[in-house]
């Protein structure tokens, strides 16, 4: 009698550690996409405001000027569920602008050029990589989430359902090769 | 920045993750950065100032070949003495997957992880099984780097998530710049890569060689690499024994004024590429390639506009291609210099800066590494913490 108590103990503190383990797991895992979706942030805002920055430097002709400059305000400015075609159309946008090296070119020779191409360059890089290693964590905790114990436990506490970011971050090929 | 980089395979044994690992941590000391590289080394090996050893490496039959690795409790208290003493910013491990010192840190650690995963390897019997525990210790990985489109499709299918797609480095001036030697020129054929490895294709190119040889009287071949010669051209007829040269094990400097020297690389290699460093230094020599249309070599030959491509394993397309471009110095020309230029994206400044991109980019915002203490932590959930 004594031995079953015992083994039905030690059966359900072994349940419990695991339990704990995997909550322990999908902490990490949301600490990971918090972290992940704030470098994701700090990258697009970088991209909007060298974009911005160089449409209202008047190195670029007007047209393009303005193009740029309402794509970049509209990023920063957009809302949450916005953002993703917001920040889409940014890219559209700086392909559009920079579809000819000789326009990266013109931005280069100005005075201070050399360095908002080699930032918006750099920008346009890492953004993709910024969400990539964002929707990574995310489909970990998916994952993760879809599991029967952490359903069943409500492990995941009151954390939202962790959504990928998704968005067209293709860089314009001229600036991209000038930076390489 | 502080930069840890974990190397799983023994430092004194050469290869490419270890040759990439010393070249990038190199790259790093020389732009200022702080690097210190934890390898498996046996005690006696002398080491460069920022390699810690991390013990020996216990050689044990894994995965259909006998693998060196560290594993144990004193490897994990090696490995978190290391993560400790290091306060490293960001932690670069490399192929991470393998049992050995790469998860033993993603087990140890916690703050900004970044991994390179180097073999496509099809997923083992031993994946699967230890699947759960990998998964646990590979999430922790904040961002993940494959070294060709290649290797990122094997590790999405395999392991989920996405990674970024950052090439293999090579300093391409090293190469470029090499003296040729004039002995190894004049219809040369060059091969660099073990000799008794038959995944390197020695054997498709012998098979493709009577033919190349009967129709090119003027041409030789030349083999740098370790391995039973005599094995090696057994297939072959005795009087063009002569005409195939042994090299043995060549140094870098060689091996750069080989690739240098010959007027055609061939790279018949059959598979288990996942990138194919020697296409990116024999392009960088200047040198002519034609390789096996294997999906890691055609992504780095550009799909066959750097370089020429034949029919994997089959002897016949090997030689008739080889002929051909022996016979047209115009179009090897031609395939130098698109390589030569080809190849700059290769070189250490683009890689490395990529990959200084992947780490700034997961360190923004983040706490820096520190070892993981998961007693601790559950000692706090249940409310027992010291403090």
């Amino acid at each position: 009698m004594t031995a079953t108590l015992i083994w039905i103990l030690v059966v359900l503190v072994a349940i419990g550690l695991y339990l704990s383990w995997t909550a322990g797991r999908l902490d990490r895992l949301h600490a990971r996409i918090d972290a992940a979706r704030a470098a994701l942030d700090a990258q697009l805002l970088r991209r909007a405001s060298v974009a911005q920055e160089l449409a209202t430097s008047g190195v670029l002709d007007p047209a393009a000027s303005i193009v740029l400059y309402e794509a970049a305000h509209a990023a920063r400015q957009s809302e949450e569920e916005q953002r993703e075609v917001a920040e889409s159309e940014l890219s559209q946008a700086l392909r559009a602008v920079f579809a000819d090296s000789g326009q990266v070119e013109i931005v280069r020779e100005a005075p201070g050029g050399e360095a908002a191409a080699q930032e918006l360059g750099e920008a346009v890089r890492r953004v993709p990589m910024a969400r990539r290693f964002h929707n990574d964590a995310v489909g970990a905790a998916r994952r993760l989430r879809m599991h029967r114990k952490v359903r069943w436990f409500r492990l995941a506490g009151h954390a939202p359902f962790p959504l990928a970011f998704e968005m067209d971050d293709e860089p314009p090929s001229a600036l991209v090769e000038r930076a390489a | 920045m502080r930069i840890g980089i974990v190397c799983p395979y023994s430092w004194d044994v050469p290869g490419g993750v270890q040759f990439h690992i010393r070249d990038l941590a190199e790259y790093f000391i020389r732009l200022g950065h702080e690097v210190s590289v934890l390898a498996p080394a046996d005690d006696d090996t002398p080491l460069p100032p920022y390699v810690v050893s991390a013990g020996r490496a216990v050689p044990v039959p894994y995965n259909g070949s006998v693998a060196r690795l560290n594993f144990g409790f004193l490897s994990a208290a090696r490995v978190r003495r290391w993560l400790h003493d290091g306060h490293f910013d960001v932690v670069h491990i490399h192929e991470p997957t393998s049992p050995s010192l790469g998860l033993l840190t993603c087990w140890a650690a916690q703050g900004p992880i970044v991994a390179t995963f180097h073999t496509s390897n099809p997923r083992s019997k031993a994946m699967i099984a230890a699947y759960s525990i990998l998964q646990a210790a590979l999430e922790k990985i904040s961002a993940r780097i494959a070294v060709s489109e290649y290797a990122r499709r094997t590790l999405v299918e395999h392991l989920g998530g996405d990674a970024v797609v950052i090439p293999n480095g090579v300093d391409v001036d090293f190469f470029a710049k090499a003296e040729p030697n004039p002995e190894w020129q004049g219809e040369t054929i060059g091969f660099v890569g073990r000799i008794d490895e038959p995944r390197k294709g020695l054997p498709v190119l012998m098979r493709a060689l009577p033919r190349i040889f009967a129709e090119r009287p003027g041409a030789r071949l030349l083999v740098a690499g370790r391995g039973d010669e005599k094995e090696a051209v057994q297939s072959l007829p005795k009087e063009l024994h002569a005409r195939v040269e042994f090299l043995g094990m060549v140094s870098d400097e060689d091996k750069a004024r080989f690739l240098r020297s010959v007027d055609l690389y061939v790279a018949p290699n059959t598979g288990g590429e996942s990138f194919g460093i020697i296409l990116v230094e024999a392009m960088s020599a200047g040198a002519p390639v034609l390789a096996a249309d294997l999906d890691a070599f055609a992504q780095v030959l550009d799909q066959g506009a750097a370089g020429e491509l034949f029919a994997n394993e089959d002897a016949d397309a090997l030689a008739e291609a080889a002929v051909r471009l022996l016979g047209d110095p115009e179009r090897r020309a031609e395939l130098s210099a698109r390589g030569s230029a080809h190849v700059r994206r290769f070189d250490w400044s683009t890689v490395g800066a990529d990959i200084l991109s992947v780490y700034e980019t997961v360190t923004a915002g983040a706490a820096a590494v520190a070892a993981d203490e998961r007693a601790s932590g559950l000692r706090a959930r249940l409310g027992l913490a010291r403090d």
